[in-house]
């Protein structure tokens, strides 16, 4: 339970939250006709007659569009119905040509599931918490207005019409702002791990509609509900929450009563306004569309769609604090990315081949210099390096040189940075840039031999017990050998002689 | 030479793939015929190059020796309900006059790859909503046929195929196609003497077709034979990925394995069909029915229908219902009429267009089916009606447990004088009383003619199949053709 709470002048609130997430399904063609889909074309150059709602145009299921529903819902563990059905949600708009929407009211493709939310104390979340999926049931997009293209007119864009979406209702169990935000990245997490969704918000590919109630701590029941339309950010559905339930406690300590309506974010203010009342609401006639049988799915399909799907982000973040002895925070960064994960495994392969051990053995290292090291060194070289050179060939092999003990860290993040502005390799600049640090216990010895003789009254408190002053040995030896000693052996050699 | 129009396809076929008469010539007398006869109505529009262009191609396809199509050099006429490239598809309709497809549906698609031309775009019941043809905007159909009794009151050819009808009937074209959702081809192939199937629902593609009603609208050919309509059949029908709903399965060689010897066949005949207030001459064109197939060596067997008068009401909640929808996309936004004042706003453009586009009927079915479908009366009627729908299947499915073919009449009335049921649209859907269920059921049937009335006037009779089982009807169908021998023509007065 989050202790998320407003304070209102009469005792304290909880807010439940429900999210309606809009996940744009990655697919080629649209859900019942061949057209494109891709983002940023000419207005209407990719419309068919199907999407046009020309006369006499049918619809035809596009089955990788049905594929991808029904892997997002195996990958939230639920239940796919073999039969769904799909209906028309009719209202006019001049965006909506056929004026109706093919959706699924009445038997959707997806059914129960669930996905967790871990446990984020800073944020109020306790301990990891399931968050319940209704459903998911996949539609048509509507196109696009523009009404800033003429001065009296508004035009029509419908390249996005008929593009197909996955609906994934939540369960109303959240009950803070940061939990709903948790809820929508995880979501994001496992459309984009099992490649159905983009997650792009930006180019609306992810949008929510947020339901909100609130009622006093210790009610068991739920407050009337606003539905807040169409938000576009994990940032803005927090403010969204934040704002509605805040609202809805004043309205109601106020004496007043909360109407259920559709309300809209105004990203500019963080503040949310109504839209269109219950009264006002459409009566969308659902029926079961005529022109499409229901869908039907065999064995084989669902079997192919489950042995497609990847290692997801809670058995993934699992295998690496288990397997790869990874520590909870390296496991939960590298997992919350798809890219972040492929680039992790791709290197950590490389440099366990390179070195010739296994993986666990070298996970961490690879961890760190992934999480850490090699997004701080491109950071601060900013456009000087060229993202490109930092292959992961190249840069296994500079975790092979450390591992080995051939360069120092300090070196590492040396060779990287000319790697970064060069593409040079790693083997090539160590050598030839002197980034190479001495294990050569000979040469170490010497040093060693020449500080101890010089600075005999240290030696002495040392031996006499004053600890610290091994550091005092250990600098003013790799100073001697001008920070290209191996440090280990440095440690190894004056402990022998300082005994 | 004879006259070609009074030719059917097969024989227009044979004659000019074996050079009697070349293909052009036909299409010159058909062309000719439809040129005059401007007083039916029957056309809205007329492509006589079109039916040329297609001549010229058999004619020069057979001088070359090349293989001529099972349709070779056959004229057509093409209700306006099926788009056709670049010639005013209208669905009988102000919304779309004017509107000129880029594309072909697939059933005249495949007729022009049969070898078929088109004569023109026939006259039809506004979006095929009415069942007497005087719901178009381009003006009501003349039935080519007038009673004996000196009336001289010009008739319906039925509807909504009523340009189809009268159009075969008075040899403006030897066959046409037509579309049934609840009996529109076969109520005015009986009304005007001519023949109609309607195929199992998904033989023929949707595709390109302006929608009705979706889960039952489906097209067929009508002709003056069975045979004629067996091999138009064939080439209009076969699966199309473009529609979900397209039945999977090879078209049969319906045309050659056509046969009227029923032996061993059992004919059904339903007793609710039985009903009050239907005319005595139908009755006894229905009892001459029986005794033809019994004559032709089939079994008759009384069997029972018991949801059949439900389905009639049931029929006008879930056709008006699918109708509301199907006919949302004429919004004056992307084509068709576009009704809208200057600087009026986007509610306006949808009122007035869609106001000023529908016809009287059209808006009534659609106000029904927006009615049946709203919150709080979805499962009194929407609900209801899906659930009556399926039991009228049942009653169908139980019947074949005792016959192989239902034989009832195709309407209650022969054809009845324009204008006489245009105050009372309730009479009017009574005229589809006994081809609903066959719709509801998505079943083959067809009408065949029986004979003249005692006033001059076409009776037809109405077979009903098993799904898939168009052969079955076809050879029915046949058989009673055999023996009805309707030679009778309407006499000349257009």
């Amino acid at each position: 339970m989050s202790n998320y709470r407003i304070q209102g002048a009469t005792g304290e609130w909880e807010i439940v939250v429900g999210l309606e997430v809009h996940a744009q399904v990655t697919s080629k063609a649209k859900l019942f006709s061949s057209a494109s889909t891709e983002f940023g074309a000419e207005p209407n150059a990719q419309v068919s007659l199907i999407d046009a709602a020309m006369p006499g145009m049918l619809p035809v299921p596009n089955v990788e569009c049905i594929r991808q529903a029904v892997r997002t819902g195996m990958a939230i563990e639920a239940e796919i119905n073999k039969w769904s059905r799909f209906d028309r949600k009719n209202y006019f708009y001049a965006d909506l040509p056929q004026g109706y929407q093919i959706s699924q009211l009445y038997h959707p493709l997806v059914g129960e599931g669930a996905l967790t939310i871990e446990a984020d104390e800073k944020a109020g979340i306790p301990e990891d918490k399931v968050i319940g999926i209704e459903r998911i049931h996949v539609e048509q997009d509507a196109g696009k207005l523009m009404h800033d293209q003429h001065p009296t007119m508004s035009y029509v864009d419908l390249n996005r019409t008929g593009v197909a979406l996955m609906e994934i209702v939540s369960r109303p169990h959240m009950t803070s702002p940061a939990e709903a935000g948790a809820y929508i990245r995880k979501l994001r997490s496992i459309l984009r791990y099992v490649g159905s969704c983009d997650g792009n918000m930006e180019e609306g590919s992810m949008r929510a509609d947020v339901n909100v109630s609130v009622r006093k701590v210790g009610d068991t029941e739920l407050g009337t509900r606003t539905e807040t339309k169409n938000v576009n950010s994990v940032r803005f559905v927090m403010q969204a929450i934040e704002h509605e339930a805040q609202r809805q406690v004043d309205v109601l300590e106020d004496g007043g009563t909360i109407v259920q309506e559709t309300r809209l974010f105004d990203p500019g203010t963080g503040t949310t306004r109504s839209m269109r009342s219950k009264e006002d609401a459409h009566d969308y006639r659902y029926f079961p569309d005529p022109d499409l049988l229901p869908l039907e799915l065999d064995d084989a399909f669902l079997e192919e769609c489950r042995a497609s799907l990847p290692e997801l982000p809670d058995a993934k973040r699992a295998r690496y604090t288990g397997d790869l002895g990874l520590s909870e925070y390296n496991a939960r960064e590298l997992t919350a990315e798809v890219e972040t994960f492929a680039r992790f495994e791709t290197l950590l392969a490389a440099t366990a081949a390179g070195i010739g051990k296994p993986e666990k053995d070298v996970a961490t290292q690879v961890a760190n210099w992934s999480l850490s090291v090699a997004p701080g060194v491109i950071k601060a070289l900013g456009e000087e390096g060229d993202i490109t050179h930092a292959t992961a060939e190249r840069q296994a092999a500079i975790l092979d040189m450390q591992a080995k003990g051939e360069i120092s860290g300090g070196q590492a993040k040396e060779i990287f940075e000319i790697v970064l502005k060069t593409g040079r390799e790693p083997g090539e600049i160590a050598d030839s840039e002197g980034l190479k640090q001495v294990s050569d216990t000979g040469a170490i010895e010497e040093a060693i031999d020449t500080i101890i003789a010089n600075n005999e009254d240290k030696v002495a408190e040392y031996r006499g017990g004053k600890d610290k002053l091994f550091g005092f040995f250990v600098g003013q030896t790799m100073k001697a050998m001008q920070g290209k000693a191996n440090p280990a052996v440095v440690n190894q050699i004056l402990k022998d002689k300082l005994g | 030479m004879s006259d070609l129009t009074q030719l059917g396809v097969k024989a227009i076929r044979d004659g000019v793939t074996g050079g009697e008469f070349s293909a052009v010539e036909v299409a010159e007398a058909f062309n000719t015929a439809v040129a005059a006869a401007s007083e039916l109505n029957a056309f809205i529009t007329a492509t006589p190059d079109h039916a040329l262009a297609a001549a010229e191609k058999a004619d020069a396809d057979r001088a070359a020796g090349k293989d001529l199509g099972p349709l070779a050099g056959v004229p057509i006429g093409m209700k306006d309900l099926f788009a056709t490239r670049g010639v005013q598809t209208s669905a009988a309709s102000h919304i779309l006059e004017g509107f000129k497809p880029e594309y072909e549906s697939t059933v005249s698609q495949k007729l022009w790859d049969a070898g078929a031309g088109m004569l023109g775009k026939l006259n039809l019941d506004q979006f095929a909503m009415g069942s007497s043809n005087e719901s178009s905007y381009f003006g009501e159909v003349a039935n080519p046929w007038k009673a004996s009794d000196g009336s001289n009151a010009k008739l319906t050819p039925g509807g909504s195929s009523g340009g189809s009808s009268a159009a075969v009937a008075a040899r403006l074209c030897p066959a046409a196609t037509g579309t049934d959702t609840g009996g529109s081809i076969r109520q005015p192939a009986a009304l005007t003497g001519t023949t109609g199937i309607k195929p199992t629902y998904g033989r023929c593609s949707r595709w390109g077709i302006v929608a009705f009603a979706s889960s039952l609208d489906q097209a067929g050919p009508m002709a003056r034979s069975v045979e004629d309509c067996a091999i138009m059949l064939e080439a209009m029908a076969g699966f199309d990925a473009k529609d979900s709903t397209s039945l999977q399965m090879d078209v049969p060689a319906w045309s050659a394995e056509l046969s009227g010897d029923l032996s061993g066949k059992k004919v059904g005949i339903p007793k609710e069909y039985r009903m009050d207030g239907t005319d005595a001459e139908i009755l006894k064109a229905w009892d001459d029915g029986i005794a033809w197939l019994k004559d032709a060596g089939a079994e008759v067997v009384d069997i029972s229908l018991p949801h059949t008068k439900y389905a009639l009401p049931a029929y006008y909640i879930v056709a008006p219902a699918e109708a509301s929808s199907n006919l949302a996309r004429y919004d004056g936004v992307r084509y068709g009429l576009r009704d809208i004042e200057d600087g009026a706003g986007l509610q306006d453009m949808y009122a007035t267009t869609r106001a000023h586009g529908f016809g009287d009927e059209v808006k009534r079915r659609i106000l029904i089916g927006t009615y049946v479908l709203s919150a709080g009366f979805y499962d009194a009627y929407y609900t209801q009606a899906m659930k009556v729908r399926t039991l009228v299947q049942r009653d169908f499915e139980n019947a074949w447990a005792e016959c192989d073919v239902v034989l009832a009449p195709t309407t209650p009335t022969a054809a009845f004088a324009l204008g006489e049921k245009l105050d009372d649209p309730l009479a009017l859907y009574l005229s589809d009383i006994f081809t609903v269920p066959a719709s509801l059921a998505g079943l083959p049937a067809m009408s065949v003619p029986a004979g003249l009335n005692s006033k001059g006037l076409p009776l037809g009779l109405q077979l009903i199949g098993k799904a898939f089982d168009e052969q079955g009807v076809l050879n029915a169908g046949l058989a009673i053709e055999q023996r009805a021998e309707f030679t009778a023509q309407p006499e000349r007065w257009w």
